[in-house]
């Protein structure tokens, strides 16, 4: 598979922006879309459009075919056991809010912790927050180091017989560490705590198996992986999803409905209330066709060799400052510069047709542990070249003439 | 769009040199603003004397050059009027940088015009003129008295 050439197959790239072919570099905040998606959405709507999962008509009963087609699809990709362990959801979000709401009720009592650590996006610490304002919970952060590593003796410290479950992400959203999830799981499970892993910068960059990372939780969002907005996925081992209570409640969730008592559905549709995106999760099965297509181990190689381009063209820019040298780093950069504030940075390259993304990227407590106020992120999807990454950097000296021009 | 309408020289003079940065002694009224998109902070220090005067105007935080160029600009346009003058010299550069190119004054001098409409190119970056009224709303709120911190994403 050529990569050189995938560029063709997103449509966005043909678009000028202020004169300039568009180099996107913000693919950690939302992937592009490919033809394929696009088309997908359009032909549904245009040709298949029906509600899933009620009326009996053709176009239902092929539209629900449809979109559990799309569940069966996750399920392979990530490796789960059983198509009934993939809910939809609205995103990573929602996915990680059910999660910390549903296991809250049931596992959560006065003055038990929740293990989550200090790289984590807000969306893996706000949910916890409300179950800890709600039932009195603990809130322990695992500190990571100065090269943005987490420190896993410290962090086995943390657990405690108190410590009722434990969230981490997969990768960092700002240092583009790659956490070791698959250690971290083990110790957990020795001590019998459940792991969430927020997946949403491991599962558009990394080849996943949950059987394997023996996590019980994992949530992604769709519109990281090439594919449509307003689609979430939780991947939750049966024996917690059949255990745990419902969250939203409606139509499609139920079982039996009477006047002193409801009983629900069984998984997935427990967790699936109310009319769902069902376009875009049918359209998702075609950025996970496209991700096959290419090859998740192509995919992984050709940003690894981005990345390391990326790394050594910019340590040699003397301005520029890298935040954070992991281990192990996918796809995202984040750097400062000398005298030159992050949201000028990205106004300025968005000027070279360049777009970044600058500010705390939903990471405050990362920023805060890191002692910054804000950084500049370049971050790389499938379709980045390294002719991407030369424009950035000539982008970047341009900013710089820019502010040394007074 | 022309990044050298944005980046003019005094708003990257002011940037990197803002005027009147510190804590003033004495002051009466203090605010303080946030922009939680971007991690910029700001407070403001004014003091006010018996003659309802700005007597001083001061300002602490980190931002971008927009943002501490506009309140260092702020602080000099500011500092020396009467408290009523200052009012509506705030509203005047909100007017500015939402809704005209020029700046309808009655408070400023012509020197003073040229310079807060260094700031007007600012419209053109719908996402920036947050940046630009951070340190405004925050003077605002000191001369209110309000106790609550500014939030951009909060203010319109």
């Amino acid at each position: 598979m050529n990569l050189n050439n995938i560029k063709n197959q997103f449509p966005i790239f043909s678009k000028k922006i202020n004169g300039k072919s568009l180099v996107y570099l913000d693919s950690s905040n939302s992937s592009q879309k490919p033809v394929n998606v696009l088309n997908k959405l359009d032909e549904f709507y245009r040709h298949e459009f029906s509600n899933v999962g009620r009326s009996i008509h053709f176009l239902a009963v092929k539209a629900t075919n449809k979109y559990d087609e799309t569940r069966a699809s996750i399920k392979n990709f990530i490796n789960a056991k059983s198509k009934d362990e993939i809910i939809f959801t609205k995103n990573a979000t929602e996915s990680i809010n059910l999660v910390a709401s549903t296991f809250g009720q049931q596992y959560v009592n006065e003055g038990d912790e929740i293990l989550i650590t200090e790289l984590e996006h807000h969306s893996n610490y706000v949910p916890w927050h409300y179950l800890r304002k709600l039932k009195g919970a603990v809130i322990k952060f695992a500190p990571i180091n100065k090269d943005g590593d987490i420190e896993i003796d410290k962090f086995q410290k943390l657990i405690t017989s108190k410590t009722k479950i434990i969230g981490i992400t997969h990768i960092s959203n700002v240092t583009g560490t790659i956490v070791p999830v698959k250690e971290i799981v083990e110790i957990a499970h020795k001590k019998n705590i459940p792991v969430l892993i927020d997946g949403c910068q491991g599962a558009p960059h990394l080849k996943i198996d949950v059987q394997d990372i023996d996590c019980d939780f994992y949530v992604m969002s769709a519109h990281k992986i090439y594919g449509p907005t307003g689609v979430g996925i939780l991947y939750g081992k049966k024996k917690w999803l059949e255990n745990l209570p419902p969250y939203i409640g409606g139509g499609g969730m139920i079982n039996e409905v009477k006047k002193e008592k409801i009983t629900y559905a069984s998984l997935p549709t427990k967790y699936e209330a109310g009319t769902m995106p069902t376009a875009e999760v049918i359209a998702f099965n075609e950025s996970i066709k496209f991700m096959n297509s290419i090859g998740i181990e192509n995919l992984m190689n050709h940003e690894k060799e981005l990345t390391n381009y990326a790394l050594e063209k910019l340590k040699k820019m003397n301005s520029v400052k890298l935040v954070g040298n992991p281990k192990n780093k996918a796809g995202v950069i984040s750097f400062t510069i000398k005298g030159i504030h992050p949201h000028d940075i990205a106004t300025i390259l968005d000027e070279d047709g360049v777009a970044i993304r600058a500010g705390q990227h939903c990471c405050q407590i990362l920023h805060e542990k890191l002692n910054l106020s804000a950084t500049a992120r370049a971050s790389f999807g499938v379709y980045n070249t390294k002719e991407d990454i030369d424009i950035l950097c000539k982008a970047i000296e341009n900013c710089r003439k820019v502010f040394e021009s007074k | 769009m022309d990044l050298k309408e944005l980046y003019q020289d005094i708003i990257l003079d002011h940037g990197k040199s803002p005027r009147n940065f510190g804590k003033c002694k004495g002051y009466s009224h203090k605010g303080k603003g946030h922009n939680p998109l971007c991690g910029d902070q700001v407070e403001v220090y004014l003091k006010l004397n018996s003659n309802q005067k700005v007597e001083d105007l001061t300002f602490e935080g980190s931002g971008c050059a927009i943002s501490i160029a506009s309140t260092s600009i702020m602080t000099e346009l500011v500092k020396g009027k009467s408290f009523e003058s200052a009012k509506k010299i705030i509203d005047e550069f909100l007017n500015m940088i939402k809704n005209t190119k020029e700046i309808n004054s009655t408070e400023l001098n012509e020197d003073q015009k040229t310079k807060i409409m260094s700031l007007s190119g600012v419209k053109q970056y719908p996402m920036r003129v947050k940046c630009a009224t951070l340190g405004w709303h925050t003077l605002i709120s000191a001369m209110d008295k309000k106790k609550e911190e500014v939030n951009t994403e909060v203010t319109d």
